[in-house]
């Protein structure tokens, strides 16, 4: 993919080249399976058939970093839990996008004390917040189908780089 | 007599002046010992043919700031043969948190141990692995004790958003 940034901004067709490869990137983003706590089981009901995740593309939940393009972070990351947390997101192959899923991931949610990292954006840099505790199936559909959006507005070419 | 009260008198006779007081609650004994007389007396528990206590249940401390003695170290030994639970309670000072390992004669100790360590900074000599076991093994500070801080973050409310969000150190990539 290194050609088009290479050409640089070539009008009409770099336009339709990103929007072909943003929507194939939206299309098929596989997440990583990194459930830590309640929240993930609120993650596993929306893999299931009830609220479906499969008709994102995304029901195949893969274990290894290596395969994985979206990380959702699904519970409360404690200190022993947090430099694990981060070596699996840096195996992660580029482009890959972060997905903070709860009250805990977000922001440390009801604890407040020496064991649990008060928000994981302390740790990876993280694209969309879901609120809730846990928060619904619907609503962490709702958090992918924002990052679907925030994918699909991304540039390949970026001005300054 | 019970193999408590037994217990209580084998303790008894064998430290001395190490033994400090029995407390008696409904039918539960725990025995008060100085510190240094742990290892002879775990060894006496578990060694003595009519006390048998070969469970150790439990092992934990308290923290008792600003008292004196400061911590209470609180053993729990259980007999599977004559159903009974004995309990022991050492006291020891804040400038000399050191106590005897038993995880020669008990060797679950040895998680409890570390757990204590972890906790509340008290070094068990003669164990055989002493090293963090619930926080990460470079942490400073012992979490349980009663002068560590209790909330680790400040509240973000709307008055205080932007200062602490200018300050909040975020990841980069």
């Amino acid at each position: 993919m290194g050609v088009e940034q290479k050409l640089g901004n070539m009008g009409v067709i770099t336009t339709s080249l990103e929007q072909m490869v943003n929507w194939s990137r939206t299309r098929a983003m596989w997440p990583m399976l990194f459930g830590l706590a309640c929240c993930a089981i609120e993650m596993m009901v929306a893999e299931s058939a009830d609220y479906d995740m499969s008709r994102f593309g995304m029901e195949l939940m893969r274990a290894s970093p290596r395969q994985t393009d979206l990380m959702i972070v699904a519970g409360r990351v404690s200190r022993k839990m947090a430099p694990v947390l981060r070596r699996l997101y840096d195996q992660m192959p580029s482009p890959k996008w972060v997905i903070s899923m709860g009250d805990c991931a977000s922001c440390g949610g009801i604890f407040n004390n020496y064991a649990v990292v008060p928000g994981v954006d302390e740790i990876v840099p993280v694209d969309v917040y879901v609120a809730g505790c846990p928060p619904r199936p619907e609503a962490l559909i709702h958090g992918i189908l924002t990052l679907h959006d925030k994918v699909s507005k991304e540039k390949l070419v970026q001005p300054g780089k | 007599m019970t193999v408590l009260d037994l217990a209580v008198q084998t303790l008894h006779a064998e430290l001395r002046e190490s033994y400090l007081e029995t407390i008696t609650f409904r039918d539960q004994i725990t025995a008060v010992i100085a510190p240094e007389s742990i290892l002879p007396a775990a060894r006496l528990l578990k060694t003595s043919k009519n006390l048998d206590f070969n469970l150790l249940a439990a092992l934990t401390a308290v923290d008792y700031w600003p008292e004196n003695p400061r911590f209470s170290i609180v053993y729990q030994f259980y007999s599977m043969a004559n159903k009974a639970m004995l309990g022991i309670r050492v006291p020891l000072p804040a400038e000399k948190p050191e106590l005897d390992s038993i995880d020669s004669i008990y060797p679950n100790a040895n998680g409890h141990e570390r757990e204590v360590f972890d906790m509340f900074g008290i070094t068990f000599s003669g164990s055989r692995d002493l090293r963090r076991i619930l926080m990460p093994w470079d942490w400073e500070g012992h979490p349980l004790r009663k002068d560590y801080p209790l909330g680790e973050e400040e509240i973000q409310f709307s008055f205080n958003f932007d200062e602490i969000n200018l300050r909040k150190h975020y990841a980069r990539d």
